[in-house]
């Protein structure tokens, strides 16, 4: 599904993320009919981990509350069986929870449950590509790297010849949800247009309205919403609908 | 070939190391790969930080011959003396180390984590003396039980960020360092207080730390036969035992504190208790759920709280090179005690723990033992008496 979407060349695509789990531990099936019902292009499913690095405190709270809520990789799965939506499922983990749970197994359980790709944004390309290529590749899944402002130009083409679904930008040098404003990134998203890049590149970071969205698609894709939706659902008592009316004001600006 | 115990040129040791850092960090941790041999192998820089070492630090400490310690177990005991370093623990070899390579690569701002404060103290310190910005990143919970630090920070001009998140003590405050170097990732350096993180740092901070089996060797005129060192993180001990892994004549003890007990769930025996997992951007042994969740440690000494270890560490133990044991927070309690009656020297609650490992041990009237007293326990003052009632 994943696959076809890129193929398609559709644009721009609009990705939302969200902490499995969070805000209870029932709302994945909720969220995902909500985005569904909202024509969202594809969805990254997080797996709450209690050391989120790369996020800052609007996931990092997301995280701990979902544990708090009993959400384990095995429950992940066993809503995601249960979800009919056809919306490409894309999952975000930190390495930790895969390599723990074990990767082929997490590798089976992705590919039955219709997940086109993973971004592990702490499992530098490297490693990937000397350890744990292999076991994606035959399960058919597609790993996502991240680029940022510091990446140099080789970097960034070697990361897009071993990519095959598309790029992940990281707007500025900042943790999720900080706040920094995406709008002042021409230069770098300009760069990386210009290069002419055979995968399509998505932007994330920071990336909070209907105008953000706008800016950054101007360049690329795509554009990925993760802590402004999470902040949204938070104190949600009707996830569906609220999932709904954010992805309208994020495509019309209004709220 | 035989394993020489280090790093290779990967960034692993065995199974264990590596860099599991996000693509933010790539650029921050490659610069530091690329330089830090050169940097620190350079003679202008190796002259400067022996200077510093001498004239500032107070190296080489004393290997001090602790004659009633020795009389009541029987044998010989010899206490290296990191707690007479300038700021009270070996952690000032590495701030220094780091902060002099920090100024070679052009950074202006510092920013470190710390869970006893004695890493805040010596990166505070350091930065002070450089004239650097400094940035220490300590738990909430650290911040109350050891606060002669928390003041010294910030008489030595630090700002010093309380971290609310998660344990509240030393995984958060390093989570949260992490963090701040992603966002600012041009001028600052992180000073890495331990032997953890992402390579180089491991390597980096044992090469800081080695001085103190450099100088261990030179004390002594033939080598022990057991050295001691507590483990947290595990600077402390790679640092006593660098120079003597490849003599497998020294027997070489690493002693993890067990908190309540090393069956109990209030504990941070991770050798002892954890399983293989990724912390901190680093492949080691982790106290952890079967979910991949980071468990909440427990010590009574701040800067042994930490559910991780040195990928060293993780690989010393596998290859069984060095013995780990583990220490109570009790058994680190009485042996500070007894340490400041029978020898007059109040030692951290970190250091007890190697201490206290003297009672486990079968000793021979002819052993040579070195302990490796890494801190003094002034900071622990407020514990040492609280508990003593």
């Amino acid at each position: 599904m994943l696959d076809e979407l890129i193929e398609s060349g559709k644009s721009p695509l609009l990705n939302i993320y969200f902490t499995a789990g969070f805000p209870t531990l029932d709302s994945i099936g909720e969220i995902m009919r909500g985005l569904e019902r909202a024509n969202v292009d594809i969805v990254e499913i997080g797996i709450p981990y209690s050391d989120p690095l790369s996020d800052g405190p609007t996931i990092q709270n997301s995280h701990a509350a979902a544990i708090k809520n009993g959400i384990t990789i095995d429950l992940i799965f066993e809503h995601l069986s249960h979800c009919s939506s056809r919306i490409p499922r894309i999952i975000m983990g930190y390495f930790n929870s895969i390599f723990v749970y074990g990767i082929e197994r997490f590798c089976k359980k992705c590919h039955e449950n219709a997940i086109g790709g993973v971004i592990f944004p702490d499992l530098p390309i490297e490693i990937y590509q000397e350890k744990y290529r292999t076991l994606f590749e035959k399960y058919n899944i597609a790993p996502i790297f991240l680029i940022t402002p510091q990446t140099s130009e080789k970097r960034i083409r070697y990361i897009d010849s071993c990519s095959s679904t598309f790029i992940y930008a990281v707007s500025s040098s900042s943790t999720t949800g900080k706040g920094k404003n995406v709008q002042l990134a021409h230069d770098y998203l300009s760069r990386l247009r210009d290069m002419e890049l055979k995968n399509p590149i998505m932007v994330g970071f920071n990336i909070s309205s209907k105008s953000d969205f706008d800016f950054v698609t101007h360049y690329a894709s795509g554009g990925i919403i993760g802590s402004a939706f999470i902040r949204h659902i938070t104190d949600s008592t009707s996830i569906e609908e609220d999932t709904i009316k954010f992805i309208e004001s994020v495509k019309t600006g209004r709220l | 070939m035989r394993d020489n115990y280090q790093v290779n040129d990967s960034g692993f040791y065995g199974d264990f190391g590596g860099a599991f850092v996000p693509e933010m960090l790539y650029h921050n941790i490659q610069e530091l790969k690329d330089n830090y041999s050169r940097i620190i192998c350079d003679a202008t820089f190796q002259r400067e930080l022996s200077n510093l070492l001498q004239q500032y630090v107070g190296r080489p400490t004393p290997l001090y011959f602790a004659g009633r310690l020795s009389h009541y177990y029987k044998t010989n005991i010899y206490l290296k003396r990191e707690d007479l370093c300038h700021t009270g623990a070996h952690k000032i070899n590495n701030a220094l180390g780091q902060i002099l390579l920090a100024k070679r690569l052009n950074k202006s701002r510092i920013i470190a984590e710390t869970g006893a404060g004695q890493h805040g103290v010596a990166t505070a310190t350091a930065c002070a003396l450089m004239n650097m910005t400094c940035c220490i990143y300590m738990g909430e919970k650290d911040i109350q039980r050891q606060a002669p630090n928390v003041a010294r920070m910030k008489l030595l001009g630090a700002h010093i960020v309380s971290v609310s998140s998660g344990s509240k003590t030393l995984k958060d405050a390093t989570n949260e360092a992490i963090r701040d170097w992603i966002n600012n990732p041009t001028d600052t350096h992180y000073i890495i207080g331990s032997v953890v993180g992402p390579h180089p740092y491991p390597d980096m901070v044992a090469k800081f730390q080695s001085i103190i089996s450099l100088e261990i060797k030179k004390q002594l005129n033939r080598p022990p036969t057991h050295i001691i060192a507590c483990v947290g993180g595990g600077s402390n001990a790679i640092g006593a035992f660098y120079h003597f892994l490849q003599d497998e004549e020294v027997m070489l003890i690493g002693v993890e504190a067990s908190g309540e007990g090393v069956s109990s769930n209030k504990t941070a025996a991770t050798l002892a208790r954890g399983t293989q997992g990724v912390l901190h951007a680093c492949m080691t042994k982790v106290l952890q759920t079967a979910d991949g969740q980071v468990i909440e440690p427990h010590s009574i000494s701040a800067g042994l709280d930490y559910p991780g270890i040195g990928p060293q560490h993780a690989h010393l133990h596998q290859l069984k090179r060095v013995d780990y044991g583990h220490i109570t927070d009790k058994e680190a309690l009485e042996a500070a005690h007894f340490l400041s009656r029978k020898e007059g020297i109040i030692p951290a609650l970190e250091s007890a723990h190697a201490l206290a490992y003297l009672n486990k041990m079968k000793l021979q009237r002819t052993d040579r033992v070195v302990v490796n007293l890494s801190g003094r326990g002034d900071k622990d003052l407020d514990t040492l008496t609280k508990e003593n009632k």
